[in-house]
């Protein structure tokens, strides 16, 4: 290392040239390879709410088929206030997450068993089949568990009621015990239950040691707080504060 | 340094040098993303690419790097590749990417590569950096690999995510050791190779820095 290169002159020639090559590369990469990012994350979004409303299993997700199969899926948007769909907000850009974290569009909440602090005014619900008479209702749903917030969406048939699948498609509990929420045959034991008795509004559903036959599945053994978040959060968005007044519109004697 | 041939300089940090077995650089990393081979082997990739490159990189402009900034210098060399490889990824193996998360990130961190451009690429010309790089960067991949075998063979029943051993939850006879995909595994099986290498090559032993006594025994200590 010759002394020359220690000079003021020298090491600022140095430095503004190794930043100016390092930026063109990097700004290159990220301009030139986004579409494709945001095609992988829709696809990925896309294949969580199929494979949570079990039209397709984990192994069928590409391209192609998620595409065909989203086709058929009514992407709107609800305000969870009143439960009632509505237009004020176009679905394609609605990004609930964000909204969520953003004051001028969320509330903070006062009682927060799912443990998320804020809930967004409005919700986005994927409809399968007609709007008036759904096959599937699929609703986002997070929560907070062990370590982290849990992601992922909740199926019900067209009666507003009964599961038809639940999915997480982002968490990062203890592997082999709370991670087992993405068990196959845990899952399974989801659809056919209903969210709510009949004729009230208070969601039923959950986990616990003696699941009852008609609204609860095994807990995860060795998970007792990831357990216990994911029937908060579940009963959270099937709640009043969640999806429950959209819901209701869809059930009979409520 | 005059004895170095460029087979030696890829060679010897497979087990002789090992970056993660001899000189314990990178174990963070090696705890993190080895709960799986596909995992491993994309991390060791990734791995691969930004410590050949950075070496390479810095190897090139050594004569012009001022004394005073070339620690910031060889950070900005490092991080624009790995952020490169974190596009890439995000853009191609969507679904790995997301496993490795942040770890992608953390090479930058990794003093593999800080060390090999500090103590290697600042004085060794480009194609000698490059074969070091790659050499290191697969001492690295055989430990990753080598762990990473172990705890998806022992924690899941698979490799590669193809299932070997039928798992006692879905209807077979293995019940899977969750522990071997929590991180204390890795620390373990790391232990154990690094035993096993310095086994092999005696040399590697450290010397005690004090010797611990015997236990007091019962008699005297009334």
């Amino acid at each position: 290392m010759s002394k020359n290169n220690d000079s003021m002159k020298k090491t600022l020639t140095v430095a503004f040239l190794l930043c100016l090559v390092c930026s063109v590369i990097v700004s290159g990469a990220a301009v030139s390879l986004k579409p494709l990012q945001e095609r992988n994350q829709e696809h990925d979004r896309r294949s969580n709410i199929l494979i949570a409303a079990g039209l397709i299993q984990p192994r069928e997700a590409t391209f192609e088929r998620v595409n065909a199969e989203f086709e058929k899926i009514q992407v709107k948007v609800v305000d969870l206030r009143t439960g009632e769909l509505t237009d004020a907000i176009s679905p394609e850009e609605y990004d609930q997450l964000r909204a969520a974290a953003d004051p001028a569009t969320s509330d903070t909440l006062a009682s927060d068993p799912a443990g998320i602090r804020r809930l967004e005014r409005y919700g986005l619900v994927y409809i399968v089949g007609d709007l008036e008479n759904p096959d599937r209702i699929i609703i986002p749903v997070r929560g907070s568990g062990l370590w982290s917030t849990l992601y992922g969406f909740l199926a019900l048939e067209g009666d507003g009621n009964t599961i038809a699948g639940l999915g997480f498609y982002q968490h990062a509990e203890t592997p082999g015990l709370g991670g087992e929420v993405d068990n196959a045959n845990w899952k399974a034991q989801w659809p056919g239950k209903q969210v709510f008795a009949a004729g009230s509004m208070q969601p039923r559903l959950g986990l616990s040691r003696n699941p009852s036959a008609e609204h609860e599945v095994d807990t995860l053994a060795g998970a007792t707080l990831t357990a216990r978040g994911v029937t908060n959060l579940l009963q959270f968005w099937t709640g009043d504060q969640g999806y429950g007044r959209f819901l209701a519109q869809f059930r009979q004697g409520v | 340094m005059a004895t170095e041939t460029p087979k030696s300089v890829l060679i010897t940090p497979l087990f002789k040098n090992n970056p993660i077995a001899l000189q314990v650089l990178g174990v963070c990393s090696a705890l993190a993303v080895t709960t799986s081979l596909n995992v491993a082997v994309v991390m060791s990739l990734a791995v691969l690419f930004v410590l050949a490159f950075s070496n390479l990189s810095v190897s090139l402009i050594r004569n012009h790097i001022p004394n005073s900034i070339r620690i910031i210098v060889q950070m900005t060399i490092i991080a624009s590749l790995v952020i490169l490889v974190d596009q890439v990824l995000k853009a191609y193996a969507y679904d790995i990417s997301r496993q490795l998360s942040v770890f992608v990130g953390l090479i930058i961190t990794n003093c593999i590569v800080m060390g090999r451009a500090e103590a290697y690429a600042m004085k060794n010309g480009p194609v000698m950096s490059f074969i070091d790089g790659i050499g290191n960067a697969l001492g690295y991949a055989v430990v990753l690999l080598i762990v990473g075998f172990f705890r998806e063979l022992f924690g899941a029943g698979s490799l590669f995510g193809i299932q070997l051993l039928e798992l006692s939850k879905d209807g077979g006879w293995y019940v899977a050791n969750g522990m071997m995909l929590l991180p204390p595994s890795a620390f373990f099986i790391i232990g154990l190779m690094i035993w096993a290498i310095r086994s092999w090559y005696p040399d590697q032993v450290e010397e005690a820095e004090f010797k611990i006594t015997a236990n007091t025994k019962s008699g005297e200590a009334m």
